[in-house]
């Protein structure tokens, strides 16, 4: 694969030791593209135009951040509200069974984020359904079959405009 | 579920502006959810698992983006293989006179990924405002909390930090 072969520490310290190096197109790839992706039909032969290098560096390079899991995917950010109807829920769950529960919880197609948390209430997951009905009916199927009460905390107002994530790689243009 | 053809054919020719997707819409969706292709032309490609026009698919998409049904397009980064291993979910108390400015004050800040008021849960849940903050570390999540708080001052009843210490699933939305 052609990529730049230099590679640049991050934030110009060590206090990131488990940063995986970068290379510079990767960097650019990952710092430039989480929102002004071309809307072209081509889109990856614009990336290339813009960073110089060919539409094959651009795809082999996105395929290997895909691989090593740095990147999760390249697509939309859907707005679940707009689409359908989600909520953020919650559980407290006793440490014995929480394994058990998680994996309960991340067996539902409609669960997309499920994360442990630091806190009494320590499973923390967004639904996400076509409609209030059936949100509603996967929350009280984990319930019933959790045997634990689920907290539905939808979001009620919303205050940040999503630009993606300011990574701050160290970047040359 | 794909879009029937004959729902395709009778919405292909034109969306609307209603905030809500259509049928074909969803069949983008569905189709793009997990990502686009890593290929030449990732629309053609689409369209052609869908029966449309690439000329469709791009409008359709162009006009979720306007509407906001889609928020952004790119590269999607996993903050935790990038080193972000610090992602705290800081929840605050805000007085309910105060929590709508203060959270447009709060969402502006460059380090804030998800700014939400959401509802409380008495006893049980006391909190309404929601910031998720990433970083290197504890102590550097902490500091941009510390900011927050600044900022809410008096406003803020109470407050918590809540670390993830498993991503046990982590997609983007999947409808069916």
């Amino acid at each position: 694969m052609k990529t730049q072969n230099q590679t640049y520490s991050i934030c110009g310290s060590s206090s990131g030791p488990h940063f995986p190096e970068l290379s510079n197109i990767e960097k650019q790839l990952l710092n430039n593209f989480q929102h002004d992706f071309p809307g072209t039909s081509t889109p990856y032969a614009s990336i290339a135009q813009e960073l110089g290098v060919t539409e094959q560096d651009v795809l082999d390079v996105l395929q290997k951040l895909k691989k090593m899991g740095t990147v999760s995917r390249i697509g939309a950010v859907f707005e679940p509200q707009r689409i359908g109807t989600s909520t953020l829920a919650t559980m407290a769950v006793p440490a014995a069974q929480l394994q058990e529960v998680a994996h309960l919880v991340s067996s539902y197609v409609s669960v997309n984020h499920n994360y442990e948390r630091t806190h009494h209430y320590n499973l923390w997951f967004v639904v996400t359904a076509p409609d209030d009905e059936q949100l509603e009916s996967v929350l009280r199927d984990i319930e019933q079959e959790s045997g634990f009460p689920v907290l539905s905390l939808p979001m009620l107002e919303s205050y940040h405009i999503d630009l993606g994530f300011e990574l701050g790689l160290d970047q040359k243009k | 579920m794909v879009a029937s053809i004959s729902v395709v054919e009778d919405l292909c020719g034109e969306s609307d502006d209603s905030s809500f997707v259509d049928p074909v819409d969803r069949a983008i969706i569905v189709e793009t959810q997990g990502g686009l292709p890593l290929v030449s032309k990732p629309y053609h490609a689409v369209a052609i698992k869908l029966g449309l026009s690439a000329e469709v698919v791009m409008e359709r998409i162009r006009a979720m983006q306007r509407s906001g049904a889609i928020r952004r397009i790119g590269a999607i980064p996993n903050h935790f293989a990038l080193g972000y291993k610090a992602n705290g979910m800081a929840v605050w108390d805000v007085v309910d006179e105060q929590v709508d400015a203060l959270g447009h004050q709060i969402g502006r800040l460059d380090f804030v990924s998800h700014c939400y008021r959401r509802p409380r849960y008495l006893p049980e849940w006391p909190y309404n405002f929601f910031v998720m903050v990433h970083g290197q570390s504890h102590p550097e999540v902490e500091k941009k909390i510390e900011e927050i708080s600044h900022i809410l001052g008096a406003d803020c009843r109470a407050n918590d930090v809540l670390y993830s210490t498993r991503i046990l699933k982590k997609t983007g939305i999947r409808l069916k």
